[in-house]
């Protein structure tokens, strides 16, 4: 399928050509530039481009591939970093440099690379899509590979040894062969035979959330925030910590330092849960803010197929955006250089359903194998202004089932994370909650509504606090702002760059247990009539109210 | 490549600074034009649309005077380039990259395009190394590294020229071999590119005569306010193409500072709502986030070569609004920001730096033991801690008076005030790391804050 360039605008192309297929992935102009179709008209079509456009000129060719825009899955996945189309960073850098030039098509996975093939099917077994029929073994995970075919059939020749990915794994009577790798539509989810909501928890370390807004596997929660309010930096603890299998975090037009950072800095550090290095367990995908907008637009799909990938071999995957704001952006871009009409704010109109629709793909799965595995998602937003009616933040509330509220308020004093307590919520909430009560200690529950309580009491007394002064309080009152204080600055807050930054539930409930015993403590001493700094002093050895 | 030579004379419209030209073969986006008129006016162009045979072009010159009629446009089958040589350094360009400094130009080593690549990620090296500006309150307290974007965050009315020209003058530099000196010898130099964007005269004048002074070890790129905007948004390129040149090629490092982002922002916005495109906040285009990151994300560092980018672009914050347009999307890309306060001016304190709301999101890697000084983090946590401390009571104290206040929160106070009138202010003199931590260390012993080490 082969056509002529007419138009230019932007990113997006207009080419005569009759014939393709809307989404068909399509090499434009001589330096073969990755595109994809957005818009089919009676004899021509609009391609959005996934690279900078310029140079291109009227009359160039574009021909179609036949496929849809794909990632290719497969072993590897995991040694290698990507940007927004799935080429491999290090292996383009190797060929072109420090700088990302255009029309460097490489693929995905490193064909070189031999792996060690280990058969979980016999001669003459059938096999039908979806079902595993071996293992290699790829940064201590087992990658599990899979047949993926419509059409059944039966083993007639599997592997015992080496081979690289042009090798077939096996062969079937019918003569077709089975690789180790496989393509798949980035916009589509892959298939599971059954979803389930969560029920149990995804321990993140970060004790705001996991006491206060706890967090499901197979759940999504968004975090919005101004700038300066830590979103990247929360992301990346989570990243840390976060008890996954498999974490996908995707740098979607964010700054390139903070990345080069983060891989240093996963690269030398080891995984809390396992004995491995965490960058053994992270896959990350790359398009920074000054990588070309609709590759960003893409990042985010492919970045999730590969999530969905692990996920379908039975693992908990993670899956981590930083932030989907930019992604937004790229998509009314895209939208206005198509000339849609738009929504809100410049935004086309589809925003929210394509949100909704990403969103979704999260979940408990049963496979097509009949494994579980779950693949979650947190998701930062960076409105505009940090002002929280913005269309991104709201579209995304619609759907997801955790809300962090990251303050900026917060972040000026200093306390990180900065979620606020008073305005995020959890709809997992309940569900979790339960689970840590029967796993961890029976009195979670409780402590988690005291631990409320108390914070929504400070609230209240903020405002008499402000004209009247700590010290015209009762002692009463004093008391909850003391232990407000306590639990603001002594369990909310964790420091990113100490080892208080992963909290295990245990060390969790042991914390905010002690906070509120203080409390409990002083409170009844308060009945007996004894003053409040007496009974401080006694307790902690501190004399007046300090930093209250 | 084209064999010969196009030349049309078939515009059919003419809109601002945007020109329409039929019946066009074979054009390219991005590709550079020239406008000629009968008169002798010889402009550059660009094309920005193509739609079959018609073409849009940008103009980068005065658009008074041309008519459809008898202005020719020629295309040059090639994309906006600049040439670069070493030589580049001590010249003084305008938007366009002609030399305005009564020269010639030198014989170009290399033709490089003004848009740049994008860096890929994995071959960045993280920034850590120390950048010396000689202003305490940077220095001290949000200190700026190599390979970082600190923007300037200023209100109209405030001196944020005088603390561009004290950086100007100041920035070194340090050794990484040799913590304490300056690299100051011919290979691996400290350079400095400036780019003023829409600056009028008398701040032109103020910018030439600090240029001046520095006698050298800079590049300078000038587009005056009565020059035209379509110029303003070329400048900011030109200038960063020479910096990444002089990094990457020429193994130096590299200070951008760019005055003023705001006015580069609104040409945006004019050339935006020229071309009828969908205005967002403000007016200004939805694309902003990112032609803003494609300027501010080529500073940084790359592995296993010599040489960075640092940038610190001003932005005027329309309204003194932190949350305007501009500040923001400036504030979500770049690596924190460093804040100027009218209250510190009233009070006469020199440079105005708001402690508070600024932060270096990178410092945390480039101070301490081999950078700066063992004490940095000590002395500047506690500066923070108790500066935060003793600002907040001054909100108490117009409650209840001085005299309603504890003891301790009286000297917290005094803490609040010295610590603007002699840690924050200094003048025009200049301050080196090692003078900014005592002053700093003197604060805290004197106010017996903590014993720091």
């Amino acid at each position: 399928m082969k056509g002529r360039i007419t138009g230019l605008s932007g990113p997006t192309v207009t080419v005569s050509i009759k014939g393709l297929k809307l989404y068909e992935r399509v090499s434009v102009g001589e330096a073969g530039l990755a595109g994809e179709v957005v818009r089919l008209e009676k004899d021509k079509a609009v391609i959005q481009v996934y690279e900078d456009t310029r140079g291109l000129g009227i009359g160039e060719m574009v021909s179609g591939t036949g496929k849809a825009f794909h990632a290719r899955l497969g072993p590897g996945l995991l040694l290698a970093l990507f940007d927004g189309l799935q080429r491999p960073l290090k292996r383009l850098e190797e060929k072109t440099g420090p700088f990302v030039t255009k029309g460097s098509d490489i693929s995905g996975l490193d064909h070189t690379i031999r792996w060690r093939f280990f058969p979980s099917k016999k001669n003459g077994e059938a096999v039908t899509s979806g079902d595993i029929i071996g293992y290699v073994m790829e940064n201590n995970f087992n990658h599990y590979i899979a047949f993926h075919d419509e059409r059944e059939g039966r083993i007639s020749w599997i592997r015992h040894d080496d081979f690289c990915l042009d090798d077939p794994v096996a062969k079937l009577e019918d003569g077709r062969e089975i690789f180790g790798y496989h393509e798949w539509p980035v916009r589509i989810p892959m298939p599971y035979r059954k979803k389930f909501s969560p029920t149990e928890p995804l321990v993140t370390g970060q004790r705001c959330i996991d006491f206060l807004f706890p967090f499901g596997k197979g759940g999504t929660a968004i975090m919005p925030g101004g700038f300066g309010t830590g979103k990247t930096i929360l992301e990346q603890s989570i990243a840390k910590y976060a008890e996954a299998d498999i974490v996908v975090y995707v740098g979607c037009g964010e700054r390139g330092n903070e990345i080069a950072e983060m891989i240093e800095e996963f690269h030398l550090l080891d995984d809390a849960w396992t004995d491995r290095k965490l960058m053994d367990r992270t896959l990350l995908v790359v398009n920074t803010s000054n990588m070309p907008v609709s590759a960003r637009e893409a990042s985010i799909y492919t970045a999730v197929t590969m999530a969905e990938y692990y996920r379908n071999m039975g693992y908990h995957v993670l899956f981590l955006a930083d932030s989907i704001s930019r992604w937004a952006e790229a998509l009314r871009e895209i939208s206005s250089s198509l000339e849609e009409m738009p929504g809100e704010e410049g935004y086309p109109t589809y925003l929210s359903s394509r949100l909704s629709g990403f969103l979704e793909r999260a979940g408990v799965v049963e496979t097509m194998n009949g494994k579980i595995g779950s693949l979650s998602m947190i998701i930062s937003v960076s409105p505009a202004g940090g002002d929280f009616t913005e269309p991104v933040t709201q579209s995304c509330m619609r759907t997801s089932g955790a809300f962090l509220m990251l303050d900026t308020a917060l972040a000026h004093r200093r306390q990180f994370p900065a979620v606020n307590w008073l305005h995020s919520y959890s709809l997992y909430e309940k569900d979790i909650t339960a689970y840590y009560r029967d796993t961890i200690a029976p009195a979670w529950d409780d402590l988690k509504k005291r631990c409320k309580e108390i914070l929504q009491r400070e609230e209240t007394l903020r405002e008499v606090v402000e004209v009247v002064g700590v010290e015209g309080l009762q002692d009463e009152d004093r008391l909850v702002m003391i232990a407000a204080e306590r639990i603001r600055m002594e369990f909310l807050c964790q420091n990113a760059y100490t080892e208080d930054a992963f909290s295990l539930p245990e060390q969790t409930l042991s914390k905010i247990s002690a906070i509120l015993k203080f409390f409990d403590t002083a409170a009844a001493g308060i009945r007996e009539g004894k003053p409040l700094d007496e009974i401080r002093a006694e307790k902690t050895g501190i004399t007046t109210g300090e930093n209250v | 490549m084209r064999l010969s030579e196009h030349k049309y004379q078939t515009i059919s419209s003419m809109a601002g600074p945007l020109l329409f030209v039929e019946k066009v073969f074979s054009a390219r986006i991005g590709e550079m034009v020239r406008i000629l008129t009968p008169e002798g006016v010889d402009m550059d162009g660009e094309i920005l649309e193509i739609a079959e045979d018609t073409v849009l072009i940008q103009v980068y010159g005065e658009i008074h005077g041309l008519d459809s009629e008898n202005t020719s446009v020629i295309l040059t089958d090639s994309i906006k380039k600049v040439g670069l040589s070493p030589e580049v350094i001590g010249r003084l360009f305008n938007g366009s990259f002609l030399p305005i400094d009564g020269a010639p130009l030198y014989i170009p080593e290399k033709w490089v395009p003004v848009n740049g690549f994008p860096m890929n990620p994995v071959s960045r090296a993280r920034p850590e190394e120390f950048i010396e500006t000689g202003v305490s309150v940077i220095d001290g307290l949000n200190t700026l590294v190599k390979g970082q974007k600190l923007p300037l965050f200023s209100c109209a009315g405030l001196p944020a020229k005088e603390v561009i020209a004290q950086i100007l003058k100041y920035a070194r530099a340090v050794s990484e071999k040799h913590p304490g000196e300056y690299n100051v010898s011919k290979k691996n130099a400290f350079v400095i590119v400036f780019a003023a964007l829409g600056v009028a005269l008398q701040e032109f004048s103020f910018y030439m005569n600090v240029l001046e002074e520095m006698g050298g070890g800079f590049v300078a790129f000038v587009n005056r306010a009565d020059e035209t905007v379509m110029e303003r948004l070329l400048t900011p390129r030109c200038a960063l193409t020479t910096a990444e040149y002089l990094a990457f090629e020429q193994g130096m490092d590299v200070l951008v500072v760019i005055t003023d982002m705001t006015n580069y922002c609104d040409a945006l916005r004019e050339i935006s709502t020229a071309r009828k495109e969908l205005p967002g906040r403000r007016g200004y285009p939805g694309y902003m986030y990112s032609d803003l990151a494609s300027l501010y994300e080529r500073a940084g560092r790359i592995h296993e070569k010599p040489g960075s980018v640092t940038m610190l672009p001003l932005v005027t914050m329309p309204e003194d609004d932190i949350t305007h347009p501009i500040p923001d999307l400036t504030g979500y890309i770049t690596e924190g920001q460093i804040v100027l306060s009218r209250k510190l001016y009233q009070k006469e304190i020199f440079p105005p730096v708001d402690v508070l709301p600024s932060l270096s999101r990178l410092m945390q890697r480039g101070i301490g033991e081999g950078r700066t000084r063992k004490d940095h983090r000590a002395v500047s946590s506690l500066l923070y801690k108790y500066y935060a401390l003793g600002d907040e009571l001054r909100r108490l104290e117009s409650i209840v008076g001085r005299e309603g206040m504890a003891e301790k929160d009286r000297l917290m106070l005094d803490f609040a005030d010295s610590f603007e009138r002699e840690f924050v202010h200094q003048g025009v003199l200049r301050r080196d790391i090692s003078g900014t931590l005592d002053t700093g260390l003197g604060l805290i012993k004197r106010f017996g804050l903590e014993e720091a080490r």
